[in-house]
């Protein structure tokens, strides 16, 4: 009897640890056995006659929330919408770049950031589908420049545009009435028209009746960012060379964005971080270069203390920030279903959609002439017209060459350089080649 | 154990036995499969006593050759390539330049110095305390049992609930509520976040504050195992609390303070999570002057921001080499220690 005890525990123990190991096993060989490399994307042949199509976003995208993968399943009943969503684009680019190149965990649909999007037509394009030959995909109904972007040097599309960021000039009408500038949209317009330099001038007038505790602009990083997207070069030319270090715009922004930082007009704030969101609450800074998609934050943050005291006017020069696009990765299951849904969901009508309900700017012109955008008001914003003022702003965007790590040159530029000039007081020099090293270091193979 | 050679030999009659009888011989005659069978049984029993630890224990094994050791050698491996994370399979020789640029590397070697120094200030204050604590824990307490637990409340948090809370605190503005506390005292606010050591400072007490009760108790626990006769004698000798505890309980304790230094030391080594979002945006850099990268982030920056997996990697492995020589030299100063008591 011991022995049949002893010999079926062995058993089973053995047993234990052979379906670990086969588990284990075939949980490291997943990828590269399985032959339907659309990880994700299963589930496909779920419902007989139903596809499952994967949609992978990053942040709150806004396609899900404005209701159009509903509005898209009731009009193709045979289809179905999931949509995967990582918080922070950080997170989800390298992500998305390792399953790009293992083939595998991609979703049918992947949304891709426009500081990324370089990277994927110069590295990566043979691993998408060609959008631009997907039917109802209108060329024209798109600006030029956001066409491009998705574009590789061979004429092969393998993004379509959804959003953009046109940039505006945010501002408080009340801190620029105590402070004797005028509050009404086309005069502060005209208060800087045409010139950064003439913000700057402005930010001097206004600092000298400036409220108490308050500066004019958030920080010298957005000052440099905005200043940066609306040149004609920023750091990559058009033969896509890397000259952040000679390019005129960046010098611009960069001394630009020190004069600010050294005359005292900034708040010293770094976007996007809980003191900067405090900031909007407390009314401490005047005004901050705005695209559309920042309004509702703004509006968030500021809350009910800022209703009617904010109000949006034209930027020195417009540039782009931010905007996203749609692609399909070629590993996916159902490349064709997922290409039309991209079609489908970058149209201009619903970019309208999109822009009505997430203020997401349309990067289809053909979208401007539509009733959501022409019509729209921000009553927050003392009912400013904002379909209009990015509109304008959206056709004076430069067409500006973009490169594939646009994303982390920026970064740099403010993180190692820029907030030191703005939160410490490092000389600019020093900041500009203390960032030159970390980017030098940070491009090096 | 012992049952099986007597049933074996009961079971195995000798062939050249005489005089069998009629049974016996029937018995004989149905022993070759009967013995073959035994036997088989017999070797599967002595199969099962060698092997069935080793089954027993080839999970852990096998988990560790697919999550740790493969991992460590293909790192290795990458370290001497130049690798792209959105290339990855496309792997070019480059020898040990990833390691030999290292040496020139001024944010590595500041790095190396971030972590060295934020290491020495989180460890040694760490461990004081705790030692401290758990002297005073090892005190008959009303309620020993509440805190007991409640030390071990920061090690329970997460790191990245901790480390927002410490932002908060340690923040520039006025509503940091640190700088708040040194207002009242009539001191200027500190910027923090900006200034070199002050980040240290800030980071580690991140790193104090979430280790102290841990290693408090592991320190309890080995107190408890010190014979109380050793105290008896200690009182009798006219020995007063203070020095039952230089003479009694420190020397008790050296294999376990050993223990904590170790652990202390690794972990400090590879500190990350708190440099990580204790910086504005949770940014690899570490501060606008990398004033508190710590090596854990330096390697995170290249590798998943810098996207340098081969420049990354090597940063990995040198970690690795680094840890493999503080235990040396740990093991080194154990004998040290075991030879001189």
């Amino acid at each position: 009897m011991r022995y049949r005890t002893r010999t079926s525990r062995t058993a089973v123990v053995l047993a234990a640890v052979t379906t670990l190991a086969a588990g284990l096993l075939a949980g490291c060989a997943e990828d590269s056995d399985e032959d339907e490399p659309g990880g994700s994307s299963g589930g496909g042949g779920g419902g007989k006659g139903k596809t499952t199509l994967t949609v992978g976003v990053f942040g709150a995208f806004g396609l899900q929330e404005a209701g159009l993968y509903d509005e898209y399943e009731k009009l193709n009943p045979d289809i179905n919408i999931k949509q995967n969503s990582v918080q922070r684009n950080e997170n989800y680019w390298p992500a998305l770049l390792t399953h790009l190149s293992s083939g595998s965990g991609l979703s049918d649909v992947q949304a891709v950031e426009v500081g990324n999007i370089a990277e994927l037509t110069g590295t990566h394009a043979s691993k998408l589908v060609d959008l631009g030959k997907t039917s109802g995909v209108d060329k024209n109904a798109y600006l030029d420049w956001k066409w491009q972007q998705g574009t590789t040097d061979d004429g092969k599309t393998i993004g379509l545009g959804t959003d953009i960021g046109p940039t505006g000039i945010c501002y408080r009408k009340d801190l620029f009435k105590k402070a004797g500038l005028p509050t009404d949209r086309e005069a502060v317009g005209k208060l800087w028209a045409g010139d950064w330099s003439k913000y700057l001038d402005a930010g001097k007038r206004y600092q000298k009746k400036a409220p108490k505790g308050t500066a004019f602009v958030d920080g010298a990083t957005g000052v440099m960012a905005a200043v940066h997207a609306s040149g004609k070069e920023k750091f990559y030319d058009a033969e896509g060379e890397l000259i952040y270090q000679d390019s005129a715009g960046v010098q611009e922004g960069w001394d630009l964005a020190a004069q600010f930082a050294e005359a005292g007009l900034t708040a010293k704030l770094q976007q996007f971080q809980p003191s900067w969101d405090q900031a909007f609450s407390n009314g401490s800074f005047a005004t901050v270069t705005c695209p559309p998609w920042m309004l509702g934050y703004i509006k968030d943050k500021a809350g009910d203390k800022g209703e009617d005291q904010w109000d949006v006017a034209a930027a020195p020069k417009p540039g782009n920030w931010g905007g996203s696009f749609l692609t399909v990765p070629e590993a996916g299951k159902n490349k064709e279903e997922a290409a039309k849904l991209v079609a489908w969901l970058t149209a201009p009508k619903q970019q309208a959609k999109l822009f009505d309900k997430r203020a997401s700017f349309p990067s289809a012109e053909a979208a401007y002439g539509l009733p959501e955008v022409k019509d729209a008001k921000n009553p927050y914003f003392g009912d400013a017209p904002v379909g209009q003022v990015f509109a304008k702003a959206a056709e004076g965007v430069p067409v500006q060459p973009i490169g594939p790590k646009d994303g982390i040159i920026s970064q740099y530029l403010a993180d190692t350089g820029m907030l030191g000039v703005d939160q410490k007081g490092t000389s600019p020099d020093k900041a500009w080649d203390k960032a030159v090293k970390t980017i030098d270091n940070a491009l090096d193979q | 154990m012992t049952d099986i050679p007597s049933d074996t030999r009961t079971a195995a009659p000798s062939t050249g036995e005489e005089g069998a009888a009629p049974r016996a011989r029937a018995v004989a005659a149905l022993d070759p499969a009967a013995e073959r069978r035994r036997a088989r049984r017999s070797r599967r029993y002595r199969w099962d006593m060698k092997w069935s630890p080793y089954a027993l224990i080839a999970p852990f094994f096998l988990f560790f050759i697919a999550f740790g050791l493969f991992p460590l050698l293909y790192t290795g491996w990458a370290s001497l390539h130049r690798v792209e994370l959105g290339t990855p399979t496309d792997m070019e020789w480059v020898g040990l330049r990833n390691f030999s640029r290292l040496l020139e590397d001024d944010f590595f070697w500041n790095a190396l110095r971030n972590t060295f120094t934020i290491g020495i200030i989180s460890t040694v204050p760490q461990l004081v305390m705790a030692l401290g604590i758990a002297h005073l824990l090892h005190y008959r307490l009303r309620g020993s049992m509440f805190f007991r637990v409640a030390i071990l409340t920061p090690y329970a948090t997460s790191v990245a609930a901790a480390t927002l809370v410490f932002v908060l605190m340690f923040s520039r503005t006025d509503h940091g509520m640190i700088n708040w506390a040194l207002g009242l005292i009539g001191v200027d606010a500190v910027d923090w976040q900006n200034g070199d050591w002050t980040a240290q400072f800030a980071v580690s007490s991140i790193v104090i504050w979430r280790w102290t009760g841990y290693n408090a108790l592991i320190y309890l626990a080995a107190m408890q195992a010190i014979p109380n006769d050793l105290y008896e004698s200690a009182a009798l000798d006219g020995a007063s609390r203070w020095q039952q505890f230089r003479h009694v309980t420190i020397p008790s304790l050296r294999p376990t303070i050993l223990f904590t230094c170790v652990v202390s030391t690794i972990g400090a080594t590879q500190l990350f999570g708190e440099p990580l979002l204790f910086s504005q945006g949770a940014s690899p850099t570490g501060g606008s002057d990398h004033q508190f990268q710590t090596l854990g982030l330096y390697l995170y920056e290249q590798g998943w921001f810098n996207q340098h997996l081969g420049r990354s990697s090597a940063i990995a492995w040198t970690m690795f080499l680094i840890l493999v020589l503080i235990g040396l030299v740990n093991w080194a100063i154990s004998r040290w220690i075991r030879r001189s008591a």
